[in-house]
């Protein structure tokens, strides 16, 4: 059981590209962690140097008490699980497993006893005598798994574990990795690059891009309280909605775009007022837009019309496409609406929900948090 | 298997195919049979003109005094000795340089790739003269050290660039994993990736052995000494200005490819590609 502790963190390659910059990230102890982010944000490059797989370029790493930026990764007492698996084919499901154990001359009865368990809590009981090939997509995942957790170390790590597995098999796995942490209560670090994988599994998420950290907080906290644009836009699905317009004064302060005036809430006034008549991105969530005549009572309603362009049933929702002036957006209604494409709809947005960016920084206006 | 099926060629392109095929067959196989079969005649019957497989009045003469009156037996362990000695440097150098150029980046190493591949640009002859002076300075000439060395350095330029490749094709994730399993470097190397590479040292070992087994360029050059006569030269004898011993011949020829064949039987079975099926996805 260990904390870990990334103070300063940066790796530069060889030819001088810059895979992560200053990261501080304190992950505690038996704490689930997320990193997410888009491909090449240096999400697999953090979780590589706390493996011990890359060389820190600046900054220190420790887990427990321990800087370990200059430990072997067999000595970090650390275990990891690959994208691709990673077992070693010539061997079978018991050896691939007992192989770390083996290596660090545990007693053969202990070995067997932990291997036996492990299959156990991962149903691979009955393939023990398997070699790698024999198995299925999700049956090896399962092994690296089980190869990582019969070492009961301080720290697990996985890196993309699912994303090689089909969608149905991903979502059970999910749930068997979550379930997994609960048992063992060990800290394990998590690379995705799916955003639904981070907001289910993770404790906390450490949202990346271009190598620097975003933001770090609990899945909701993200949801509700997007440090900046990148980050809303990041985490949700269908993503937020980004419209570009202006700040104004009529009534109260008021945001204007082709086609929409949508009246600001007064509590957001004071930190809005500084970009009265300049540009802004307002971002709204699509679960945050209603139909008129399906809306809820809200607070803080304001009315827009936008004309349909697509739209998917999914049963318990349906998504439309929507297009307001040259502005698009996505909303998720309920399936009582029936939007035609083409037509108009009347709709409700819910502006207490409603997020403010600024478009040169792409930071938040907002310091939602403690407005609320 | 499905596509073999449903692939149907027409009647004459099979025909075509299976002509060809016997074609080759024949034109390889006969002159094997050829040799056994001249290898059984009696001594009076060496020159006839009979095309028989096997002569009349077949006779394992020419075997009893290949191993009774001539030092053939001198000569099989000798060879065996510098091939063996060949295969040993040859697997245990080719596959920690192949290992180091497939893995490592350091200075040289581009370098370092493309001499040894220029090395196999000379024909054997052209290196036979420096080849005999350096081990006549070194004090090795007529030696086994040095046919040893010679044979060395010219497979293992091959035997390295096929190991190096062969690494290549290995998932660099089951080193990690490895690694952080416990493995030291060292471990790494012959716990996970050597026993993964087991094709490719076949290949290197089979090369290895070969290349000394069969060699008789530069064995005659390097080799005075009666007494550390390799197989080729000592085949050679049997052949002089006047007359040539076809019997003993064709005997000592059918026993040298003897090993091979058995070799190449016993090794085949890790000639399988697909060693690392399953480990990784991809």
């Amino acid at each position: 059981m260990a904390r870990v502790f990334l103070k300063n963190v940066t790796k530069i390659y060889d030819k001088g590209v810059v895979a992560v910059k200053d990261a501080n990230i304190d992950i505690q102890d038996k704490e689930f962690v997320v990193l997410v982010g888009p491909s090449g944000c240096g999400k697999s490059t953090t979780l590589r140097m706390i493996a011990g797989l890359e060389e820190v370029s600046e900054g220190e790493i420790y887990i427990g008490d321990r800087l370990v930026n200059h430990v072997q990764p067999k000595d970090r007492d650390i275990a990891m699980v690959f994208q691709n698996y990673a077992l070693y084919p010539h061997m079978t499901v018991y050896e691939n497993m007992a192989f770390g154990l083996k290596l660090r001359k545990f007693p053969k009865a202990e070995i067997e006893k932990r291997v036996r368990e492990a299959a156990r809590i991962l149903g691979l009981e009955e393939f023990l005598d398997r070699k790698p090939k024999a198995l299925s997509g999700g049956q090896r995942q399962r092994v690296a798994v089980g190869r990582a957790i019969v070492r009961k170390p301080q720290v697990f790590l996985f890196d993309e574990p699912l994303s090689n597995l089909d969608a149905k098999l991903r979502v059970q796995m999910r749930a068997e990795i979550s379930k997994l942490h609960n048992r063992l209560e060990t800290t394990m670090v998590y690379v995705t690059h799916d955003q639904v994988e981070a907001m289910t599994m993770g404790d906390r998420i450490v949202v990346m891009k271009d190598g620097v950290v975003q933001q770090i907080d609990t899945p909701l906290n993200l949801y509700n309280y997007p440090k900046n644009k990148f980050v809303a836009g990041f985490i949700g699905s269908p993503a937020m909605n980004f419209l570009q317009g202006t700040i104004d004064r009529d009534d109260g302060l008021q945001f204007v775009t082709d086609g929409m005036k949508l009246r600001i809430p007064d509590r957001f006034a004071k930190a809005l007022e500084a970009y009265l008549g300049k540009t802004v991105v307002l971002g709204i969530r699509p679960e945050d837009i209603y139909g008129k005549e399906d809306a809820p009572a809200l607070s803080q309603a304001a009315q827009a019309d936008a004309r349909v362009e697509v739209v998917e049933p999914m049963g318990n929702e349906i998504i439309v496409y929507l297009a307001t002036g040259p502005n698009s957006m996505i909303a998720r209604l309920s399936p009582r609406i029936d939007p035609k494409v083409g037509a108009s709809l009347p709709l409700i947005l819910d502006m207490n929900k409603s997020h403010f960016f600024d478009p040169k920084t792409e930071n938040a206006i907002l310091d939602k948090r403690n407005l609320n | 298997m499905a596509k073999s099926n449903s692939r149907r060629d027409p009647i004459y392109m099979t025909v075509l195919i299976y002509a060809i095929l016997i074609i080759v067959t024949v034109v390889t196989v006969y002159p094997i049979i050829r040799v056994i079969g001249i290898s059984l005649r009696p001594g009076d019957m060496l020159h006839t003109t009979s095309l028989r497989l096997i002569p009349e009045n077949a006779t394992f003469d020419s075997y009893r005094q290949l191993f009774t009156e001539q030092p053939f037996l001198r000569w099989l362990l000798n060879s065996t000795l510098v091939s063996f000695t060949v295969t040993v440097i040859g697997v245990s150098l080719a596959s920690t340089a192949g290992y180091a150029f497939s893995r490592y980046r350091f200075i040289g190493r581009d370098f370092g790739m493309i001499a040894l591949i220029t090395t196999q640009m000379f024909p054997v002859t052209m290196l036979l003269l420096p080849l005999f002076l350096m081990l006549l300075h070194l004090k090795i000439y007529d030696t086994f050290l040095g046919l040893v060395i010679a044979y060395s350095a010219t497979a293992l330029p091959f035997c390295i660039w096929q190991m190096k490749g062969y690494y290549d094709t290995i998932p660099v994730s089951l080193e990690e994993a490895a690694r952080i399993d416990g493995c030291t470097q060292w471990q790494t190397f012959y716990l996970v990736v050597l026993p993964l590479a087991a094709p490719a040292l076949v290949i290197t070992a089979l090369f290895s052995f070969m290349a000394a087994w069969s060699e008789y360029l530069v064995a005659a050059v390097l080799i005075n000494d009666n007494s550390l006569y390799t197989l080729p030269i000592g085949l050679k004898q049997f052949q002089s200005a006047f007359d040539t011993q076809w019997g003993l011949y064709s005997a000592g020829a059918v026993v040298v490819s003897i090993p091979v064949m058995i070799l190449f039987l016993l090794l085949s079975r890790w000639l399988v590609s697909g060693l690392t099926l399953g480990s990784v996805k991809g």
